[in-house]
């Protein structure tokens, strides 16, 4: 094996840190709507690549990325509140596979939308003049956007955080993630918050799309096989359990990072190896609770 | 007269599929597509045993349609085995043993989390015969994939018309057929049906349903994997595509188009998806679109499919 820098090593690290960063939201967005109403949203790649697309568009249109990362992930969580309204709720008390099928189908659905849109050539977003360059932690250089889409991130969890544990309406959603019987009986109108946490979750996902955008290509299929890694990386931390998804998705980002440095040609593949061994070992996840939901 | 009809046919379907079928390839437009709904079928029906009736919904069988193309692709254009049967028999195999393999990991979870995890792994499956390119040729698919002749007991045939292939994948479906008929008729196929509605009281009736799961996905994952053998002589060449995840997308979406549960369903809805994409490709590149749109309001409005929906209005 070649003689490895250490400087080498530490930007690896923190390219793996980024990336987990957003499998991180995209996780977060798909088990607290997995964890409150057991709907997999297969979408939420879509609604990734439709975060990016949209910053695409809003970068374009307002000069402004600011602008744009605020605003593409509202319009992904007001497009997620339209999805659960008139889609997804007409399958409530169905088939638990229903919501899977019909989000695939719009997967596909949305997809062509955007190609349609803005042609089948991918696209690239620029990261912000402000945030253009390095910086020198002293350790190493660190490019300053990937700084800021940690930052952001970071502040994005501890803002969920306080919604959930510290508001009424974070009170309900994690009281009806564990009985929602429960909380109706209690008289709560469940259906608003589910309202609200497909919203959430999808704008999640946006915001994933657009922090990613400048980072990795912006092309329609982009977010299929996000999803797939998504999807691995609940699964490796428990289910509906946030702080299962935020360590799994750090864990499958370095995972990604570290191969792809060590053994390129493994880096796709060592991700399904982790979630395999994971299976083996704790099959309700890291986090997951045996028996629930499964 | 309508309802006389799908009765005669919900009642004798491998009759039926065969009188159907014998002739199709002068019905359509032409045999390359009779040939290519022939071998989707046969695909949806494998499928069809795993969700239709076990009630498991995989998202990733083009791990098994993809094994069985490559076990047979590489069985002729790699290892020159000059055996019609024993290319098909070569990705019979292939397909057998992923299916083991994986069912063996997916089956540890239930509901929801197994569409996931069998998406997953034809992923994994995916990415390997990617990087793997000196077995399976990569990015490029595997080329070279010639047909041999049929030997049979003192006759051989040459397949080199498109119409003698498709009377072989006609033979060789029908034969599948009647081989999933009598898988479901048995008391085995009770059970299935059975995990499907009540998992709880199939276990409670004494049913070690953990095996019998895994061995409904084997069955399954064996049809499938015939049809991806098919499909490799079909197109004499494998492309990766076949273990993408789109190529189990395509699998469900025809399977729901018929109807899930039903026999003869999947037939029908691979034909429709078939006939479909093959019109509307002509009229626009966006197809997947209407595809897409069609399928979410089969999801919404029509869950039973085509097939389903005309058997339920016997009743």
């Amino acid at each position: 094996m070649p003689e490895i820098s250490l400087a080498a090593l530490a930007a690896q690290l923190f390219t793996g840190l980024v990336l987990g960063m957003i499998f991180v939201l995209l996780a977060i967005g798909l088990s607290l709507i997995f964890g409150l109403m057991t709907v997999v949203n297969f979408s939420h790649g879509s609604f990734y690549m439709l975060g990016a697309y949209l910053g695409f568009f809003l970068v374009g249109y307002t000069t402004s990325f600011w602008v744009a990362l605020v605003v593409a992930p509202l319009l992904v969580g007001i497009l997620g509140l339209g999805v659960e309204r008139f889609l997804i709720r007409p399958l409530y008390g169905r088939s638990i596979d229903d919501p899977l099928l019909l989000t695939f189908g719009l997967s596909a659905v949305i997809i062509e939308l955007v190609r349609l849109t803005w042609g089948k050539i991918g696209l690239s977003l620029d990261p912000p003049r402000a945030l253009a360059g390095a910086v020198n932690l002293g350790f190493g250089m660190f490019p300053t956007y990937r700084l800021f889409v940690i930052a952001v991130t970071a502040l994005v969890l501890v803002g969920l955080w306080l919604f959930l544990e510290r508001t009424n309406v974070g009170l309900v959603i994690r009281g009806g993630s564990r009985d929602s019987l429960m909380v109706r009986a209690l008289g709560i109108d469940l259906r608003k918050v589910w309202l609200l946490v497909f919203g959430l979750g999808s704008a999640l996902a946006g915001l994933a799309g657009i922090l990613a955008g400048p980072m990795r290509s912006v092309y329609a299929e982009m977010g299929v096989t996000t999803v797939i890694e998504s999807f691995v990386v609940v699964v490796v931390g428990g289910m509906g359990s946030l702080p299962g998804a935020i360590v799994a998705g750090l864990l499958i980002g370095q995972v990604v990072s570290m191969t792809t440095f060590f053994a390129p040609k493994l880096a796709e593949i060592n991700v399904f190896l982790v979630m395999a061994l994971v299976l083996l070992l704790r099959p309700s996840g890291l986090f997951g609770e045996a028996g629930l939901m499964e | 007269m309508k309802r006389a009809v799908v009765r005669a046919v919900a009642a004798r379907p491998v009759l039926a599929f065969a009188l159907v079928f014998a002739v199709f390839p002068f019905v359509v437009p032409y045999k390359a597509l009779a040939t290519q709904v022939l071998i989707y079928g046969l695909f949806a029906l494998g499928y069809n045993l795993l969700y239709g009736y076990t009630g498991l919904l995989s998202f990733g069988h083009a791990a098994y349609w993809g094994l069985g193309a490559y076990g047979t692709g590489i069985a002729l254009a790699r290892l020159q085995i000059g055996s019609l049967w024993g290319a098909l028999g070569a990705g019979l195999l292939l397909a057998g043993v992923g299916g083991i393999v994986v069912g063996f990991f997916c089956l540890r979870r239930r509901g929801i989390y197994f569409a996931m995890l069998s998406l997953a792994f034809a992923q994994l499956l995916y990415f390997i015969a990617f990087h793997l390119a000196d077995v399976t040729g990569g990015d490029d698919g595997l080329r070279g994939v010639s047909v041999p002749p049929l030997r049979l007991p003192g006759v051989t045939l040459a397949l080199d018309s498109s119409l003698a292939f498709y009377y072989f994948a006609f033979a060789v479906v029908t034969l599948a057929m009647l081989a999933l008929k009598r898988i479901l008729d048995s008391p085995f196929g009770a059970v299935l049906q059975a995990i499907r509605e009540n998992s709880d009281r199939a276990v409670a009736c004494g049913y070690d349903i953990r095996r019998i799961k895994l061995l409904s996905f084997v069955f399954s994952a064996l049809f499938c994997g015939l049809a991806g053998g098919l499909d490799a002589l079909r197109l004499g060449v494998v492309p990766v595509e076949s273990l993408y995840w789109t190529t189990s997308g395509q699998v469900v979406i025809m399977t729901l188009l018929g109807g899930a549960g039903t026999f003869f369903g999947p037939f029908v809805g691979a034909t429709t998806f078939l006939v479909l994409e093959d019109r509307l490709s002509v009229v626009t590149e966006s197809w997947p679109l209407f595809i897409g749109l069609i399928f979410m309001a089969f999801v919404l409005f029509l869950p039973k499919g085509i097939w389903g929906t005309l058997l339920a209005r016997l009743r």
